[in-house]
């Protein structure tokens, strides 16, 4: 076990170093931020020089990427072009979008879970049928519309909830954006557990559970819920990821200054600081969420051993 | 009101949770006439907050609040009136000899001196501090010295042309005649600041003091600031409210959504897809008024194709062949107001704004468009592509509204097509490196409301915004000479002449006059904006 961790750490080295250099040159090929920095205007060139000085953007791109490689390690992210460090820009979103990413994920074992469990056990019935029916119009329908839909309905016309979340973000507030966010991953969740459970339901150790004489609800979750789990887990561990890098769509709708709001402006503005720090972050969260996941199935599944 | 309760609500939480000033103490106590706090969309200003670094409308709406320059423009009509200035005075429209009115503090307590003054344009012009907007202070003597144009060092800290001749008296040396000078002090660049300022520049930025109406009560950068009359305020526009909480909303449309919700009091920027429904959902509550703000289609001069003898009649010909009226009545929803000059209604007539200055060559007639376009050779390559960026604003839907226009004045599908850029930064830089091969967007927000603000940096020899690179001796000439004519009326007259030149060689086909646009909750009144399309603030009372 411990040999199988340390050897996933050092993968992710080269991972890590890849993505983020291949981040970098593409923010590189937007061409020149500081063209942008001064308006409808041209900057004038001595001014503009110096801005390029003070990002460091005169020198060559492999330098520059060494020069923040090296910084990435001393814990310095660079600044934006607001002069606020990448860092301060991180502290504050972050923790918003983290919190964002709970409750979404929250929906998805919740209610994703569930409701795989009933329909699995329950194939070919109305219930299942229409829960089915149900996930095929989510998964449909793209977020934006279900978002600014919810948004309308909840926040403009029957006034149960604001429709922009306040600079806090605390919880309470985030409950209808995460589960907007959460929402089409929801439905493959609920998918993949109704076809996992289905499929194990006629597998022989659950036969012989039941023949023991087993409590029903025994006999679910700790025989067929815990290999059922194995494909579910999967997804949502890569979801962590895409929940926190892909809620662009969710944070603009509803006014949440987290990860995806700062990136969207990083992009726009062409900021090369503040779009490779939040990537470089975000690329850990991906790793650390799929090792975390290769270790849960050998807690799941006892046949599943790292040597 | 569940909504008001609700805003003030959230604003006490915020103060407490940033352990400032207690709640009541913006609203409630202040001296009796002020009201409540109201809320307003804001986006996050680009560059750090500084005066002379702030080039954007979110950064300039902040220092309009807690700045008062020697000089300001009249929210109505724009009019450059004095402020902190008591006299400024020439004989030659070169030497200025300004003196600052007497009583007049910062919100620390600091005196606002001609120090104050010297000492800001001294930082804002100086390279090593890499201040956007340095080259407002390009005409004072000695900016050649702190601000070398070819980026070598800088020889000296000071402009030489800033002499202070006592506690409230400076001069001002000019490189050059320019006789509306004064008139450019009202512009944020030339605020006074504090010592406070200079000695602990980190701590000023995170939460900058000003002389203005308002002071910052706190500040969490890219999330809110919220600004509280300043009790002391000696000018005599005091803010008519408590104070002002400034949101920055991720995007335009959820702002006015929470403004139909009833949770946020103004928004200053209706987005393009709400105009359909905003005289329904605030009836009179919605604004639209003029703004100094004029879209153009500019041409790359340094293109030898659309530089040739000739190529001035295929320009005009574009410009006929554009439906304005059509294209502003349908996609803007009469936002905006078809161009016939160069400049911006907001200047008034006294102040060079002539309507019809363009002509025929305004008018959508496809008939002459077309023989124009032949007569001129032809368009370069056969088609135009029309540049511009798509991640703001609503470029997008217009320039394939002008290209439709001209494709069918000129009978020709493919005579014009839109090229968009992902990103303004990138669309900008193109144009720096004079990488565009056909017309492209450009837009001017004036920086104060002048005629001379409309022309010279668009349109002189190698000025800053001249993005075509256009160049014409006989319209270097005429500005030259209107800067150096001390009676106002008889320089309009001679920038107007400047502004034929323009039109005869059309170095840029004039779109439309761009208003500004805004909506209010049923707690404000008084709202207006001014001719830079921000609210004016300290007017507005709350209920």
């Amino acid at each position: 076990m411990g040999r199988y961790v340390v050897r996933r750490l050092l993968q992710m080295i080269p991972v890590f170093i890849g993505a983020t250099l291949l981040i970098f040159l593409m923010v590189n090929v937007m061409g020149d931020p500081v063209a942008g920095l001064c308006g409808d205007r041209e900057c004038d060139p001595a001014t503009a020089a110096q801005l390029r000085k003070e990002f460091g953007l005169d020198k060559p791109v492999w330098q520059q990427y060494l020069t923040y490689m090296g910084n990435v390690f001393t814990g310095d992210f660079g600044t934006a072009f607001n002069g606020q460090p990448v860092t301060e820009l991180m502290g504050t979103a972050f923790p918003v979008t983290i919190r964002l990413t709970i409750i979404a994920i929250l929906f998805e074992i919740v209610v994703g879970i569930v409701l795989g469990v009933v329909t699995g056990l329950r194939r070919g019935r109305p219930v299942d049928t229409g829960v089915l029916l149900l996930t095929l119009v989510v998964i449909s329908v793209p977020t934006f519309v279900t978002g600014l839909l919810l948004q309308l309905l909840l926040g403009v016309k029957w006034g149960w909830i604001d429709p922009a979340v306040s600079s806090e973000a605390p919880f309470d507030e985030l409950i209808v954006p995460g589960l907007v966010l959460a929402s089409v991953s929801l439905a493959y969740v609920t998918r993949l557990t109704r076809t996992s459970i289905a499929e194990n339901r006629r597998s022989d150790y659950v036969r012989t559970a039941i023949a023991k004489g087993l409590p029903r609800h025994r006999v679910i979750t700790r025989h067929l819920l815990r290999n059922s789990l194995i494909p579910v887990v999967t997804f949502i561990g890569t979801d962590i990821g895409a929940l926190m890098g892909g809620a662009i769509v969710t944070e603009r709708i509803f006014n949440i200054h987290g990860v995806g709001y700062q990136l969207y402006q990083g992009i726009l503005r062409q900021n090369t600081q503040t779009v490779v720090g939040f990537v470089t972050v975000l690329v850990l969260v991906f790793l650390v969420a799929n090792l975390v996941v290769d270790l849960l199935y050998a807690v799941l599944d006892p046949r599943i051993r790292y040597a | 009101m569940r909504g008001a309760t609700h805003a003030k609500w959230a604003a006490c939480a915020a103060a407490v949770a940033l352990a400032a000033t207690a709640c009541g103490g913006g609203g409630g106590d202040s001296g009796g006439d002020s009201g409540g706090v109201l809320s307003s969309s804001w986006g996050d200003p680009q560059n750090p907050l500084e005066p002379a670094n702030t080039n954007e409308v979110q950064g300039g709406k902040v220092l309009d609040m807690i700045f008062r320059n020697l000089k300001k423009y009249d929210p109505k009509t724009g009019e450059a009136k004095d402020m902190l200035a008591e006299k400024i005075e020439t004989s030659d429209s070169q030497t200025y000899d300004i003196t600052v009115k007497d009583g007049w503090t910062f919100s620390n307590g600091e005196k606002v001196t001609a120090q104050s003054f010297v000492d800001a344009w001294n930082y804002g012009a100086s390279l090593k501090n890499n201040q956007r907007n340095a080259y407002f202070f390009a005409y004072i003597d000695g900016y050649d010295k702190v601000h070398p144009e070819d980026g070598g060092d800088q020889s000296a800290d000071r402009l030489s042309g800033l002499k202070v001749t006592g506690e409230r008296t400076f001069t001002v040396k000019l490189n050059q005649k320019f006789s509306s000078f004064p008139d450019t002090l009202g512009y944020n660049a030339f605020a006074p600041l504090p010592k406070a300022f200079f000695d602990d520049h980190d701590a000023w930025l995170q939460k900058p003091v000003g002389n203005g109406p308002y002071q910052v009560d706190n500040y969490t950068r890219g999330n809110q600031m919220s600004l509280r009359t300043w009790d002391q305020y000696p000018g005599d526009d005091k803010a008519q409210n408590g104070g002002v909480d400034l949101k920055v909303y991720t995007d335009n449309n959820t702002a006015y959504t929470d403004l139909i919700a009833g949770n946020l009091d103004l928004v200053d920027d209706v987005p393009a897809a709400q105009l359909k429904n905003v005289k329904n959902d605030l009836g009179d509550r919605y604004i639209n008024t003029p703004a100094g703000i004029i879209q153009t289609l500019a041409f790359p001069f340094y293109d030898g194709d659309w530089n040739k003898s000739g190529s001035e009649k295929v320009r005009k010909g574009l410009s006929m062949a554009i439906d304005r009226k059509q294209i502003t009545d349908t996609i803007f929803q009469q936002t905006r107001t078809p161009a016939t000059d160069w400049t911006s209604p907001v200047l008034g007539e006294d102040g060079g704004y002539k309507a019809g200055l363009c002509g025929d060559a305004c008018d959508y007639n496809p008939e002459e468009a077309k023989k124009l376009v032949k007569d001129g050779g032809g368009l370069p390559g056969g088609q135009v592509k029309i540049t511009y960026n798509a991640d703001t604003g609503s470029h997008k839907q217009w320039v394939d509204a002008v290209c439709n226009s001209i494709n069918n004045a000129l009978d020709n599908d493919r005579a014009c097509v839109g090229n968009p850029v992902g990103t303004f930064a990138d669309f900008r830089s193109q144009i720096t490196d004079r990488k565009m091969s056909g017309p492209f967007r450009a837009g001017w927000q004036m920086d104060y409301p002048l005629i001379q603000n409309f022309l010279q940096p668009l349109y002189y020899t190698n000025a800053s915004s001249n993005d075509g690179k256009w160049s014409n001796q006989e319209f270097d000439d005429l500005v030259d000479k209107a800067n150096g004519q001390t009676d106002e009326a008889e320089a309009v007259k001679t920038f107007q002449q400047a502004e034929e030149v323009v039109r005869d060689n059309m170095a840029a086909i004039p779109l439309w006059y761009q208003n500004g646009s805004a909506g209010y909750s049923d707690r404000l009144t008084d709202v207006e904006l001014n001719p830079f399309s921000v609210p004016v603030y300290n007017e507005i009372k709350v209920s």
